[in-house]
């Protein structure tokens, strides 16, 4: 019996507002435990939320990005759990009437592209965090209660842990696009929870799903999933029960491990919010939300390859995160051609990011130095092969391109009479070289070519070293 | 008419609130509960099917904060009425098994 | 004559002609405190240093005690009101070392801007859930009246000190009838305004849909002044109304010529004392000689208003009273060994039986599987019952009928049985859950046991103005409110 997959996940994501989503706290990432908190973050008694405007604008831009269908009434509900980080003990989210729904992303496997579907989308506040020391006592700090979240649940239409990676990668660049969040798992504004079920192919039925928690990085929710792929098909196989188990991922051994076993589902007591009136949103208002979402990745895409003549592989890699093709385009903005652009930001910085494990933002190079270093190269007063001593130190100190390279002395020589100087002392120094290259041994052009460039520390314009050596052979 | 709530459910219900409740309790709890839904069962003789259930008795819509970030406590005031505290986090049993 | 005796107006102008101080008076409720609170039991924490100290400064600065509306008039607050830097308990263990709430209520604030002066924290039943303060975790208030009698409940402990002249003005909090039926019993005059029309900022939350503060006072004018300043949409309460407050004062000019009334059968059947009925018919009468038109109407879903009620404010109390876990402050249980008996035993050890029961009830009804029966089933019904008022104030200004259907009864002859103590709430329950306004005053006095009894004026959605007008007309034809009772009578 053949088994087919199915994936199911749910995506956590951090808004970057201002504020928290109920309190008037700064939301922001990193400082002294509770310092970030008030009365309505601790959960006092007599406290009440207050809605983040901006929070439901960005929740609904997000939504519309991925393609939902925005509701026109909507609320707030209570989720009740006794948990140390849940300060009310329950948590205000959106149970039957979430912000969007019906919402779809497209993800390319193996060039073969496929639609996902978003069941729902809707808004809840995020919960304090909490750590477990060695000493017998968890610690909770409340500076995250209340940042805003959006949950984003799919379709069970994965079928494949690569399909898995592709919708989360996927999802990751078009809400990165938006400006709604800096969707970085490494600092918990991008969480994933999934889930995967087995079940015999042809049968309609979805069979008994387990729940995988504690997935860190992109990868480890596929390499996850196809652990828990194989561990379900091998308890099949051998005639036993999937369970309704939830497992965390352990990335050391690459194993899932059974966390707890459900029973039953959990009573969460929903019930409507009434400390928050209902949302109306007007059709006026879904339009202001749809002006205020910025280009997205496959619009940019497009433009690149249609306007500016990139190809479709470079035109996809530069719109892979928002960092770089913003990066891109302020090049382009500040005069770079678009093709030089590319072709350092795709070449010699993108390596060095990879070797030294930095991101754009940690190199001192700007869109403006790139622009004016591809400028100097254009002009000839920089040659390509020089320029990358250039960006090495645009990347590392930055600074004035210009400026580089007049201190360093990376100027080319493109004087016509001065280059004609050195070229026929080397001709004179090289006789036989220009025996061998008459006698049709290209080479020997090389070599002397390459003369100039150790007489002229590298500086000698090229294609004008080669027109100006040929003329002078030609002399003699 | 009985809807009697058993001292099952009272157990379950009290573990749901997070109330520790002795044997005699759950069947103290069991009677009076049991007595209050028996009363509430006159709700089901009121037909209600083209009624919308009420959460608000004002006609209130779209109320909101502008997203600007305001100070209120200091860290050291978030802890101060916290029965633990230690290393300016709140601490708890924990809660790993 | 003592100076609790008097109204705010005659009090401010003592103030203003220099014939009084602010620290005298303040002075004076704490004397009528010390020498009565022991019978009384209303106060739990009292605001003595601050409250004094606050005087001297108001008496220093020389300001014209016009320019404010409460100028120096001292205030108790019920002990479910957050007040920075003074210990709120709600009458319960589990907040008997809640010694800094770090924050005013709303109404806490707007009566400081106003130079009020807070005199302390007022008993009331555990988490505002009772109808006689036996509840409370630490003491039993007694009905000012007759010591042997329930002040009512849940805001008994601020009905006994204005009746007892402790304090001239109290704030209390009214749920289902928490500011109306101990008005009533102790013979003052309590306001639930409208939902919606003073901010809960600050109100510890007992049912958040229901949940309102209102003054309790000896007059209506007092009241009416009170209300005027604690009123006014809050950014801090999404559910407070952005809706002008009118000047309530303006309203009291004796005059209630065609004014119409309308009676509900439902509210003198059958339940109700025979006496408290015929008191209620007299003063329709003074209303009917005063020039007001009185009509018979129905309220037909009355009946169901109790069953409604549990179950709504049961549930959403059940979520309002979970964040007492005994982590961010509260008292925790000491010898808990895990996470779960933490938050069982602090639970269970923090809270009294009262509070247990309904958070039990309420996470029934919201239980997966029982939902759609009970909750959301009350909240149709809730729906229905709030039709039933605005189809009456189609036609009419104001209803009136009893606030309670008996007097105050004994301290201990209801409390084993709540669906007994559960019917004692059944004419204030229906204006919660409509959410509209109602005032009680007295009209009367019951034969049995010389207890007060009292009228209920019920209003439209923020029309506050016509309940004061018809409760000031009335109490301008009779004479009521001027009896003293039998502790701390001031004379």
């Amino acid at each position: 019996m053949n088994f087919e997959t199915v994936i199911g996940l749910e995506v956590h994501v951090e808004l970057k507002t201002e504020s928290k989503i109920f309190s008037p706290s700064p939301n922001a990432f990193g400082d002294e435990p509770n310092s970030n908190v008030n009365p309505i973050d601790l959960g006092y008694p007599g406290v009440l939320p207050v809605l983040n405007k901006e929070a439901v604008n960005f929740a609904m831009r997000a939504a519309m990005a991925l393609n939902c269908d925005i509701a026109t009434e909507t609320k707030f509900d209570r989720k009740n759990y006794f948990y140390p980080d849940n300060p009310k003990a329950y948590q205000i989210s959106q149970f039957d009437q979430p912000i969007g729904e019906n919402g779809w992303i497209e993800i390319e496997v193996d060039g073969k592209k496929k639609k996902i579907g978003i069941t729902r989308l809707h808004m809840e506040e995020d919960a304090g965090k909490l750590t477990h020391g060695d000493d017998g006592y968890s610690y909770v700090d409340y500076n995250r209660q209340g940042t805003p979240l959006i949950e984003i649940v799919s379709e069970p239409d994965i079928r494949t842990p690569d399909e898995a990676y592709a919708y989360l990668e996927k999802l990751r660049n078009i809400i990165q696009f938006t400006g709604v969040s800096d969707v970085k798992m490494q600092e918990g504004s991008l969480r994933c929870d999934a889930n995967l079920s087995l079940r015999p192919v042809g049968q309609e039925e979805f069979g008994m799903k387990t729940e995988l928690k504690n997935l860190n990085s992109f990868n480890f929710v596929r390499q996850g999933l196809e652990f828990e792929q194989k561990r379900q098909e091998k308890v099949l196989r051998m005639g036993g029960e999937i369970l309704q188990e939830t497992r965390r991922y352990d990335e050391k051994t690459k194993e899932t491990v059974l966390m707890r076993i459900k029973e039953g589902s959990d009573d969460y007591r929903y019930f409507p919010e009434p400390d928050l009136v209902p949302l109306y949103i007007s059709d006026e208002w879904k339009e202001q939300v749809r002006q205020s979402i910025p280009e997205l990745p496959e619009a940019r895409m497009k433009r690149y390859v249609e306007e500016l003549g990139l190809d479709q592989y470079d035109a996809e890699v530069l719109t892979s995160t928002k960092e770089m093709s913003d990066f891109f385009e302020a090049t382009v903005k500040h005069g770079a051609d678009a093709k030089q652009a590319t072709n350092w930001l795709m070449g010699d910085i993108s390596a060095h990011m990879n070797k030294q494990q930095l991101e754009l933002s940690d190199l001192k190079v700007t869109p403006e130095s790139l622009a004016k270093m591809t400028k100097l190269i254009d002009e000839g007063t920089l040659s390509s092969k020089l320029a990358k001593k250039v960006i090495t130190e645009l990347m590392k100190q930055g600074g004035d391109p210009e400026k580089i390279v007049k201190e360093k002395g990376l100027v080319q020589i493109s004087d016509e009479n001065q280059l004609r100087e050195i070229i026929t002392e080397i001709l004179n120094e090289n006789e036989q070289s220009i025996v061998d290259y008459k006698n049709g041994k290209d080479r020997a052009l090389g070599f002397l070519v390459g003369q100039v460039m150790k007489k002229t520390k590298g500086q000698a314009n090229p294609p004008m070293v080669n027109k100006i050596l040929k003329e002078e052979i030609d002399k003699r | 008419m009985s809807k009697k709530i058993s001292t099952e459910d009272v157990k379950h219900v009290a573990n749901l609130a997070r109330l520790a409740i002795t044997d005699e309790e759950a069947e103290k709890y069991s009677e009076q509960l049991s007595s209050i839904i028996n009363f509430s069962e006159q709700l089901s003789e009121v037909d209600t099917s083209k009624v919308k259930p009420m959460t608000h008795v004002l006609d209130m819509k779209n109320v909101f904060r502008e997203d600007e970030p305001k100070d209120w406590i200091t860290k050291e005031e978030a802890l101060k009425n916290a029965p633990d505290q230690a290393d300016g986090q709140f601490r708890v049993p924990s809660i790993l098994e | 004559m003592s100076l609790l005796d008097l109204t705010i107006k005659e009090l401010q102008e003592k103030l203003s002609n220099k014939e009084i101080t602010v620290t005298e008076l303040t002075q004076a409720c704490f004397d009528r405190i010390e020498e009565t609170d022991g019978q009384v039991n209303a106060f739990l924490t009292l605001n003595k240093e601050a409250a004094l100290e606050q005087a001297k400064q108001l008496d220093e600065e020389g300001i014209d005690a016009d320019q404010f509306l409460l100028f120096g008039m001292p205030i108790g607050i019920k002990d479910n009101i957050m007040t920075k830097d003074l210990k709120t308990t709600c009458a319960s263990e589990f907040l008997s070392n809640f010694e800094d709430p770090l924050y005013d209520a709303t109404v806490i604030t707007k009566l400081k801007n106003a130079n009020a002066i807070n005199i302390g924290k007022l008993n009331m039943d555990e988490f505002a859930m009772g109808s006689s303060t036996e509840n409370s975790a630490y003491k039993k208030t007694t009905n000012p009246w007759n010591k042997d009698y329930v002040p009512g409940g849940s805001s008994g402990g601020s009905a006994a000190a204005v009746a007892a002249g402790q304090v001239p003005f109290a704030l209390g909090s009214d749920t289902g009838g928490s500011v109306r039926q101990p008005a009533s019993y102790c013979g003052v005059v309590g306001m639930k305004p409208t939902y919606g029309r003073v901010s809960r900022f600050g109100l510890v939350a007992f049912a958040s849909s229901l949940d309102q503060v209102g003054p309790l006072t000896r007059t209506v004018e007092d009241n009416a002044r009170i209300l005027e300043v604690i009123s006014g949409v809050d950014e801090m309460d999404p559910t407070s109304a952005n809706i002008d407050v009118p000047n309530f004062r303006e309203a009291l000019t004796g005059d209630i010529k065609g004014l119409k009334v309308a009676v509900p059968k439902e509210y003198l059947q059958e339940g109700v004392d025979e006496e408290v009925a015929n008191k209620i018919n007299q003063a329709i009468d003074t209303l009917k000689e005063l020039g007001a038109e009185v009509d018979e109407v129905s309220l037909p879903h009355s009946k169901y208003a109790i069953a409604t009620y549990y179950m709504l404010a049961s549930s959403e109390a059940s979520a309002n009273l979970a964040r007492f876990d005994g982590i961010r402050y509260g008292k925790r249980a000491e010898n808990a060994d895990n996470l779960i008996e933490l938050y069982k035993q602090s639970r269970s050890e923090g809270f009294g039986d009262e509070v247990k029961r309904r958070i039990m009830l309420g996470t029934f009804a919201l239980s997966s599987g029982y939902y759609d029966a009970y909750y959301k089933k009350a909240q149709q019904v809730r729906c229905l019952i709030t039709e039933d008022f605005e189809k009456v104030f189609e036609s009419y200004d104001v209803i009136v009928g009893p606030t309670s259907p008996t007097t105050a009864f004994k301290i201990g002859e209801q409390i084993d049985d709540p669906l007994t103590m559960y019917a004692n709430d059944i004419l204030t329950i229906p204006v919660n859950l409509a959410g509209v306004p109602a005032i009680s005053i007295p009209c009367g006095f019951h034969s049995d046991n010389n207890m007060p009894i009292g009228l209920q004026i019920i209003g439209k959605h923020f029309d506050e103005s016509n309940v004061y007008r018809v409760a000031h007309a009335y109490e301008q034809q009779t004479e009521h409110h001027k009896q003293k009772p039998a502790i701390g009578g001031v004379n």
